[in-house]
């Protein structure tokens, strides 16, 4: 009996505590930056697309809801010709983050992706990029990477040497 | 003729000001589960959510008044109605003011205790009438309980009046000018408003409805007004025990500088939020460990207190 009262006089105590509640819309709740919402396509720190239409993410989603196709610009640069996200198949899992090795595909602290008509929720690949290099600011591929683009030949990368003439090596 | 209209008009008044404060009582019980559970209630429909009962109103109404046709048509229209007058007549008898009483009975709290056997038949026929295996089940669990409950409700209302002398509420209220109720009769005002919780099925006495147990009791294929009449006895009910409990154990209407009706109401709804406290905070008993509670535990306390208030009496020759 004792216990009993004693519980309603703690409960009643909580009247005089803070609310937990969080007043969405008014107010939003703090999300930690790596936090898994909706997913975007970002940018050189040049301004180029990361994405070279690898296909890893594609491999790596495990509900298949990543659709793209690869081409090459006039220099040899690869990138995607279109690039589809189904979000309501999407699990926002992370695979894909993890899988890319360009840090072209992320996802962000954002989730107000809520639509009327399910085709509505198929991302195309102008709602995907955006302008900035999202959480990875200081990467670009292409100046790591051996390939040739414009404005880049094999051997101007940084930490790269420039190839060597085989003919050089002859004895 | 004026003597004639005035009383009309204070059943009127009194049914209104029930109805409005079971209605009240939908947004007060969710917003006071909210304070005590560290969260808000419904805070959005108007100013701190009150729109809340008008909101629910509408969408109760909107919904489909469907009778099983495999229940007993008749008797499933009547058994919400049955209940609701079962509740609402005892307020008749209660005096909230110095002469403002509907009708301030000799019996009035003999009324009191007949008219909450009649609510069991309210939930019986429900069930009954439900021709439906949860519902019985949840039908006979809210008569077992309410029937075994009623014995000593009876029994620790009768130490107030011996204490008194009479059944009128009138008098009882009075009588406490001295000192009120619940200070003598203590483990009488307990005794009580556990019966009072077991006799409106409140938690933690609501397993006949049992709400994640039983599908909803005896009140499963109810919907709409008369699933909303259910709702609201419920709410009505507790008022009853309230404004009952105000008046045998807690002075009525007596206090010192605010009108005597004023006092009333404050205390009513002091209790109504201990109500509502205890449904926030106890577990719901399950059937077998509240039948041994009302015979083996409540029913042998009660009789004590009888005997223990008729023995002082008898002896001090109050």
């Amino acid at each position: 009996m004792f216990s009993i009262l004693r519980s309603i006089w703690y409960v009643f105590l909580h009247a005089f505590r803070r609310r937990f509640t969080v007043q969405y819309p008014d107010r939003l709740r703090r999300l930690p930056p790596r936090w898994r919402g909706r997913i975007i396509l970002a940018r050189d720190p040049d301004g180029g697309e990361r994405c070279v239409a690898c296909y890893l993410c594609a491999m790596a989603c495990p509900v298949d809801c990543i659709a793209l196709q690869a081409t090459e610009d006039d220099h040899g640069r690869r990138y995607p010709e279109f690039f589809r996200i189904n979000f309501s198949r999407c699990i926002f899992c992370g695979f894909c983050e993890e899988a890319c090795p360009t840090r072209a595909i992320q996802l962000t602290p954002d989730y107000e992706m809520a639509e009327y008509e399910r085709p509505n929720l198929v991302y195309e690949k102008e709602d995907l990029l955006i302008a900035g290099p999202g959480k990875y600011p200081g990467y670009n591929f292409y100046r790591v990477a051996g390939v040739s683009i414009k404005g880049k030949q094999k051997g101007q990368a940084e930490g790269e040497q420039p190839p060597e003439d085989v003919k050089t090596l002859l004895p | 003729m004026s003597a004639i209209l005035l009383a009309i008009l204070l059943a009127l008044g009194v049914l209104l000001a029930v109805l409005i404060l079971a209605g009240g009582l939908v947004w007060a019980e969710r917003r006071l589960l909210g304070l005590w559970q560290d969260r808000y209630g419904p805070n959005r429909v108007g100013p701190f959510g009150v729109l809340q009962v008008v909101a629910d109103g509408i969408k109760i109404l909107m919904k489909e008044d469907w009778v099983p046709p495999f229940a007993d048509r008749s008797v499933f229209v009547l058994a919400p109605a049955m209940m609701m007058a079962a509740v609402l007549l005892p307020f008749a008898v209660i005096a909230f003011a110095p002469g403002i009483a509907v009708a301030d009975l000799n019996i009035g709290l003999l009324f009191f205790l007949g008219m909450s056997s009649l609510a069991v038949y309210g939930a019986a026929l429900a069930g009954w009438s439900s021709n439906n295996k949860y519902s019985l089940l949840g039908s006979i669990r809210a008569v077992g309980q309410m029937i075994s409950y009623e014995v000593f409700m009876g029994l620790a209302l009768m130490g107030v009046v011996i204490l008194t002398g009479s059944f009128r509420l009138g008098d009882i209220v009075r009588a406490q000018a001295g000192m009120w109720f619940c200070v003598p009769q203590l483990p009488g005002l307990v005794l009580f408003l556990i019966a009072g919780l077991a006799e409106t099925r409140r938690i933690p006495f609501d397993m006949s409805e049992a709400d994640s147990e039983l599908v909803a009791g005896y009140h499963t294929e109810y919907s709409g007004i008369k699933f909303a009449l259910y709702y609201f006895n419920e709410y009505i009910g507790v008022s009853l025990i309230s404004a009952l409990i105000t008046a045998l154990y807690f002075g009525g209407w007596l206090g010192p500088w605010l009108p005597p009706l004023l006092w009333f109401f404050l205390k009513t709804l002091v209790l109504i939020g201990f109500f509502i406290l205890v449904r926030a905070t106890l577990p719901r008993l399950r059937y077998d460990q509240l039948m041994s509670l009302g015979w083996k535990v409540l029913l042998p306390l009660a009789l004590l207190n009888l005997l223990a208030t008729g023995a002082v009496v008898l002896a001090t020759g109050h």
